[in-house]
C-alpha cells in the first residue's frame, strides 16, 4: 500500500488503560462484611488521542509513572486499552493475531524497540535466532535463506554479519541496541515504537544510534513514535512533539514551535529545567514537588499542585485538549 | 594550597583474562570550594577514580601506584584506622543508586544516628536533632515525621536526599558524588542540582561530580576534566573546554550531544567504541577512533600544560 505524506497510519483515538489491583480473600470478605475496601485502580494511560501520519517522527515526553511504556505498548497491540480505540491504516490494532490474516502469520507492520537493550534479549539465543526467527515464522523468508537474511540485516545496522553466531552477552551495550533495532527491521515494520531505546546509553553510542534511526528512516521510509524524556534528543529527532503528564496529554505540538513557545506550564517548566552545553553556571530553580502517585491523582488538572498560574478551577476542573494554534493542542484553563 | 591533589594514580583490577588497568596515571588537582566535573563514558574509569581517592578499592583490585594527597594528609598507604576518620566525615561519597547506598531494613532515623555516632560522640537527643536539620537542609518536608520511615516509602528523588543529607552530616570538605542523578527523571534532576549547588555554595565544600551528562556540568561545574581509557585527555575551566577542546575525543562528545540547538541533521558521531582496557595498545588509547590520529600518535602523549588547561595529544585542535 502505497503512503503519502498525510496518510495517517496510527490513529489511537480516546485510550485508556487502568490497572487494578484485585482484592485478595481476605479485602472481598471484609467487604462483603460491609467495609469500606476498594480495588486499587491506576490510571495509566487516561483518554489520550495521538495521530502519526505516514513518514513523521513523533515523540512522546513523558516522565516515569506517566505512563509512557504503557502507552508504547499499547500502540503496538501489546496491551488491550481499557477504553477507546488504537488503530492501524483503519484497522483496530489490539487483537494481532486473529487481525493480520492467515492466522496471525502475516507480518505485523508496527515493531517495538525496548528500553534495556539487556533485558530485552534472550541470553540463551545467539544472534542469529534472535535476528531470524521472526521472518522465519511469518514466513518472509524460507528457512534454508534465514542466514544470508540475518547478515544483510545486521549489515543494515551496522554489525559485522560474522558475528552472527555469538551470544548477546558477548556484545557491548550500544551493539546489543542494535541487535534490538535488527530483530525489530527483520520482519519489514513500516512503524517502530521506539521506548527510551537510546537511554541506556553512552554518549557516543548513542549518537551512533540516533544516526542509524534517521539513516534508516530515509532509506526504508520508516515511520516512528519515539518514547522519551530526554528533550535533547527530542528535539533533535521528532517532528512533532507530544507532551504527557501523569496519564494525560497536556500538549502537542510541532517540534520547532513547542521549543520556541511551549504553551503548558508543565512544558515551559521542563523546557526551563532541561540542561544545556550553553548554560553555564546557571542557577537552577526547580519546580516544586514531585509527580503524584497515579494511584491517587489530584482532582482537576493533575498539574495544578506544581503549578505556578494554578487557579481555583484547577483544582475542581480538568481541562479538556483543545486547538490553540493550527496544529497545536494544549489542555490549560489559562488559555479560555 | 589545593584540597585535594591526585597525581600519576593507576588502579588496576586482577581478572582471569589479565590486568585490566581502569585507572591508568590519572591526575587531578582541586582548591576549596571549587566544582569540579569529572566527564566519562563508561568504562573509562571516572568511578574508579572516585572510589580510589575515598580508598573503597577492594581485592581482585587495588591501588597499584600514585598519590591522592588530600589537605595535608597522604590516603594512599593510610592505615585503615585514620582512613576511616577521614571517609565521611572529611570527605563524604553520594552514590548513583540510593535504594543501593541505603540499608532497606533500617530506619533513616538509625542510619543517619549511626553517620553521626561514627565519628562524634555526642548524646542521642543532639545526633536526632542534627539528622532532622539535615534532612531539612535537602528539602524534605516535615523531616521530624519522615525520619521515622524507611527508604521504601520514599520516592526516588527523596532517597538521593536523603544520602545527600547523610553525606553532608559531618560537613565535609570534599564531596565526591558518583551519577548522583542519573537514575532520576528531569524535573527531580532539576531539584537535586539545586539543592547540591545551594549546599556547596553555603558550606563552602569541594565537589567533584562524576557524570556522563555534558550538559550537567556545563551549569553547574567551575572545572572539567575528560576522562577516557583511564586517563584525564583534557582538564580546564568548563567554558573554555566547551566552546574549544583541544582533545579531539572532547570536540567527539560534544558532537555527540543531540543539543538543543541542533536541528534533524546527522549527529557528527565518533566511530567504533572504547578499547579494552586488559590489552592497551601502545599510544594514544584514542588513535584508533580519531580523524586526527598521526604516526607520531603510537607514542603515548604526554600531558601539555597551557594557560590553566591541560590536553593530553600530540594533535590538539587550533593547532597550539
Amino acid at each position: 500500500m502505497p503512503a503519502t505524506a498525510d496518510t495517517v497510519l496510527l490513529e489511537i483515538r480516546d485510550v485508556s488503560k487502568r490497572f487494578s489491583k484485585r482484592l485478595d480473600v481476605v479485602e472481598r470478605v471484609a467487604r462483603a462484611m460491609g467495609a469500606a475496601v476498594r480495588e486499587h485502580t491506576v490510571h495509566a494511560v487516561d483518554c489520550v488521542s495521538i495521530d502519526v501520519k505516514a513518514g513523521e517522527v513523533v515523540c512522546l515526553v513523558v516522565e516515569s509513572g506517566c505512563g509512557k511504556s504503557t502507552l508504547g505498548r499499547l500502540a503496538c497491540g501489546l496491551h488491550t486499552p481499557s477504553g477507546g480505540e488504537v488503530r492501524y491504516r483503519g484497522k483496530p490494532v489490539e487483537v494481532p493475531a486473529a487481525l493480520w490474516g492467515d492466522a496471525g502469520r502475516a507480518r505485523p507492520p508496527i515493531q517495538m524497540i525496548f528500553q534495556d537493550p539487556f533485558a530485552s534479549l534472550n541470553p540463551r539465543m545467539r544472534v542469529e535466532e534472535i535476528v531470524g526467527e521472526a521472518p522465519r515464522v511469518h514466513g518472509l523468508v524460507k528457512p534454508a535463506d534465514v542466514g544470508a537474511y540475518v547478515a544483510e540485516i545486521l549489515l543494515r545496522v551496522g554489525l559485522d554479519p560474522s558475528a552472527r553466531r555469538r551470544y548477546p552477552h558477548q556484545f557491548s551495550g550500544g551493539q546489543r541496541a542494535r541487535v534490538g533495532i535488527a530483530r525489530a527491521l527483520a520482519v519489514k515494520p513500516e512503524f517502530l515504537v521506539c521506548d527510551e531505546a537510546v537511554a541506556a546509553l553512552d554518549v557516543s553510542i548513542q549518537a551512533q544510534v540516533l544516526n542509524l534511526f534517521m539513516d534508516l528512516r530515509e532509506s526504508l521510509g520508516l515511520t516512528y513514535l519515539f518514547i522519551s524524556h530526554d528533550l535533547g534528543v527530542v528535539r533533535h529527532l521528532s517532528n512533532r512533539v507530544v507532551v504527557m503528564y501523569l496519564g494525560r496529554v497536556v500538549e502537542s505540538a510541532p517540534t520547532d514551535e513547542l521549543f520556541a513557545k511551549p504553551n503548558h506550564p508543565y512544558t515551559q517548566a521542563l523546557l526551563a529545567e532541561v540542561s544545556r552545553l550553553d548554560r553555564r553556571r546557571r542557577t537552577y530553580a526547580p519546580i516544586s514537588g514531585e509527580i503524584p502517585s497515579p494511584l491517587n491523582p489530584p482532582t482537576g488538572c493533575h498539574f495544578h499542585p506544581r503549578c505556578p498560574h494554578a487557579m481555583a478551577r484547577c483544582t475542581e476542573e480538568a481541562p479538556r485538549l483543545r486547538e490553540i494554534a493550527p496544529g497545536r493542542h494544549a489542555a490549560c484553563h489559562l488559555n479560555d | 594550597m589545593k584540597l585535594l591533589e591526585v597525581t600519576d594514580l593507576v588502579t588496576e583490577f586482577h581478572t582471569r583474562e589479565g590486568v585490566l588497568r581502569a585507572v591508568n596515571g590519572a591526575s587531578l588537582a582541586l582548591e576549596r570550594g571549587e566544582i569540579l566535573g569529572l566527564v566519562g563514558e563508561s568504562g573509562s574509569g571516572k568511578s574508579v577514580t572516585g572510589f580510589s581517592i575515598l580508598g573503597l578499592i577492594d581485592p581482585p583490585g587495588r591501588i597499584a601506584s600514585g598519590s591522592v594527597r588530600f589537605d595535608d594528609l597522604e590516603l594512599l598507604g593510610l592505615p585503615e584506622e585514620s582512613m576511616r576518620r577521614v571517609r565521611g566525615k572529611r570527605i563524604a561519597m553520594v552514590f548513583q543508586d540510593p535504594m543501593m547506598t541505603l540499608n532497606p531494613v533500617l530506619s533513616i532515623e538509625t542510619q543517619m544516628m549511626e553517620t553521626v555516632f561514627a565519628h562524634e560522640a555526642t548524646t542521642p537527643q543532639d545526633a536526632r536533632r542534627r539528622a532532622i536539620e539535615a534532612l531539612a537542609r535537602v528539602g524534605i518536608a516535615s523531616p521530624g515525621e519522615r525520619l521515622a520511615q524507611y527508604p521504601h516509602q520514599f520516592s526516588g528523588g527523596m532517597r538521593q536526599r536523603v544520602a545527600i543529607a547523610i553525606a553532608l552530616l559531618h560537613k565535609p570538605e570534599l564531596i565526591i558524588a558518583d551519577e548522583p542523578t542519573t537514575a532520576l527523571d528531569v524535573t527531580v534532576q532539576g531539584q537535586i542540582l539545586y539543592e547540591m549547588q545551594k549546599l556547596v555554595r553555603e558550606s563552602g565544600a569541594s565537589l567533584i561530580w562524576i557524570t556522563h551528562d555534558l550538559a550537567v556540568i556545563a551549569g553547574l561545574a567551575d572545572r572539567i576534566a575528560v576522562m577516557y581509557a583511564g586517563r584525564i585527555v583534557e582538564e580546564g575551566p568548563v567554558a573554555e573546554v566547551l566552546d574549544a577542546p583541544l582533545h579531539p575525543y572532547s570536540r567527539g562528545l560534544l558532537d555527540s550531544v543531540p543539543a538543543a540547538n541542533a536541528g534533524a541533521g546527522r549527529l557528527n558521531q565518533i566511530p567504533g567504541m572504547a578499547p579494552s582496557l586488559l590489552r592497551p595498545a601502545p599510544g594514544c588509547a584514542f588513535r584508533e577512533r580519531c580523524t586526527r590520529a598521526e604516526d607520531r600518535c603510537c607514542d603515548p602523549p604526554a600531558l601539555t600544560q597551557m594557560n590553566g588547561r591541560a590536553v593530553r595529544c600530540c594533535n590538539p585542535l587550533q593547532g597550539a
